[in-house]
């Protein structure tokens, strides 16, 4: 069995459902939703979500993406640098935790494909689902197609160089 | 008021705002920010075809589908009540070269020119569509992540691969939209 590689499903490296006891009920995920359209709603108004801004980003024609991302990091790291900081628990009183990624050369020959799919597509996996939620139906396809590629990487994940 | 958000948001209000997920997330459920995982589970709940990297329990992450639905409400709710009137103003440049392409429709965020229903059914349509998709797909997991998992969670947390990966992503993209990109538009 090959050691977890991929740092975002964060219940595979832990144990126990959730610290306070009661396993969760759906309900209880609809604070997720929220935020989510809170975040859905920024990135059309901003236009993260715009094939055209992808485009002017990756010719270097506008200011727009880069201000974005960048003020977006700045905003998340000053934030993480406080929870921790403060040691701020979360609002059912748990630990706040991290996990550490680790290097693999997955990242490098993943990262330059993802690279292609983004200028091409002009969305990364979020602004796919708030394309689709403006009346882009056609997306759909994009994003069942990148649903596939998930499955082809699990298919192929240990024939694959990391 | 609503005038006022109307217009298109610039990235010194918008991003600071996405930023903001991060602590949000942490604080609301100790979640980590990251979009590109949603699919793998949809993998492990819909087709997991007894593959090791999809036999986990997804529901224990279903936190990720409910985030990805908001933000699929969210794109409903920005264009049907905040929609900006006004036609999305571009680089003259990107316009000049798109318009040798044939595109000049700038009306939604998605380039209707290329993207819809028919174009599905030509070389150019399946190469940008589904061939755009995979790769979108394949990358990020084969990456560990996005641009919302690496680019602003890894970094935000100083983690070096992300940065590698953040680096990475964007060289691909440099490299599809000015070398390769203008061949599948000239189609």
């Amino acid at each position: 069995m090959q050691k977890n590689i991929d740092f975002e499903v964060s219940s595979l490296d832990k144990i126990g459902v959730k610290e306070s006891g009661l396993a969760p009920q759906w309900y209880h995920y609809l604070k997720y939703t929220i935020v989510g359209l809170l975040f859905g709603v920024i990135f059309v108004k901003a236009e993260v979500v715009s094939w055209f801004r992808i485009q002017e980003m990756f010719r270097l024609q506008s200011f727009h993406m880069y201000g974005i991302i960048g003020s977006a990091i700045a905003v998340g790291m000053i934030s993480v640098w406080l929870i921790k900081r403060f040691d701020i628990r979360t609002i059912d009183g748990e630990k706040i935790v991290f996990y550490p990624k680790q290097f693999n050369k997955g990242q490098v020959y993943g990262g330059l494909l993802f690279g292609f799919g983004w200028a091409i597509t002009g969305a990364c996996p979020g602004p796919l689902f708030a394309q689709i939620g403006t009346g882009a139906t056609v997306i759909v396809v994009t994003l069942l197609s990148a649903i596939a590629g998930t499955w082809v990487y699990g298919k192929l994940r240990d024939k694959l160089p990391h | 008021m609503l005038e006022f958000i109307k217009q298109p948001w610039p990235w010194y209000v918008a991003g600071p705002l996405i930023g903001l997920t991060v602590p949000a997330l942490l604080i609301l459920g100790n979640k980590s920010f990251g979009i590109s995982s949603s699919l793998r589970h949809i993998c492990a709940a819909c087709i997991p075809s007894n593959i090791p990297f999809f036999k986990y329990d997804w529901k224990r992450e279903i936190w990720n589908l409910f985030f990805v639905f908001g933000i699929f409400l969210g794109g409903a709710i920005a264009i049907n009540f905040l929609a900006n009137p006004n036609p999305m103003v571009i680089n003259p440049k990107l316009v000049a070269e798109l318009a040798k392409y044939g595109m000049t429709n700038y009306h939604n965020l998605v380039p209707e020119d290329i993207m819809n229903w028919s174009s599905l059914f030509t070389l150019k349509g399946i190469l940008i569509m589904v061939g755009g998709g995979f790769l979108v797909g394949f990358g990020t997991r084969y990456a560990g992540g996005c641009t919302s998992g690496h680019a602003i969670m890894g970094l935000s947390t100083l983690q070096w691969p992300s940065l590698v990966a953040t680096i990475c992503f964007m060289v691909g993209g440099f490299a599809m939209a000015n070398l390769i990109l203008p061949y599948i538009l000239s189609l």
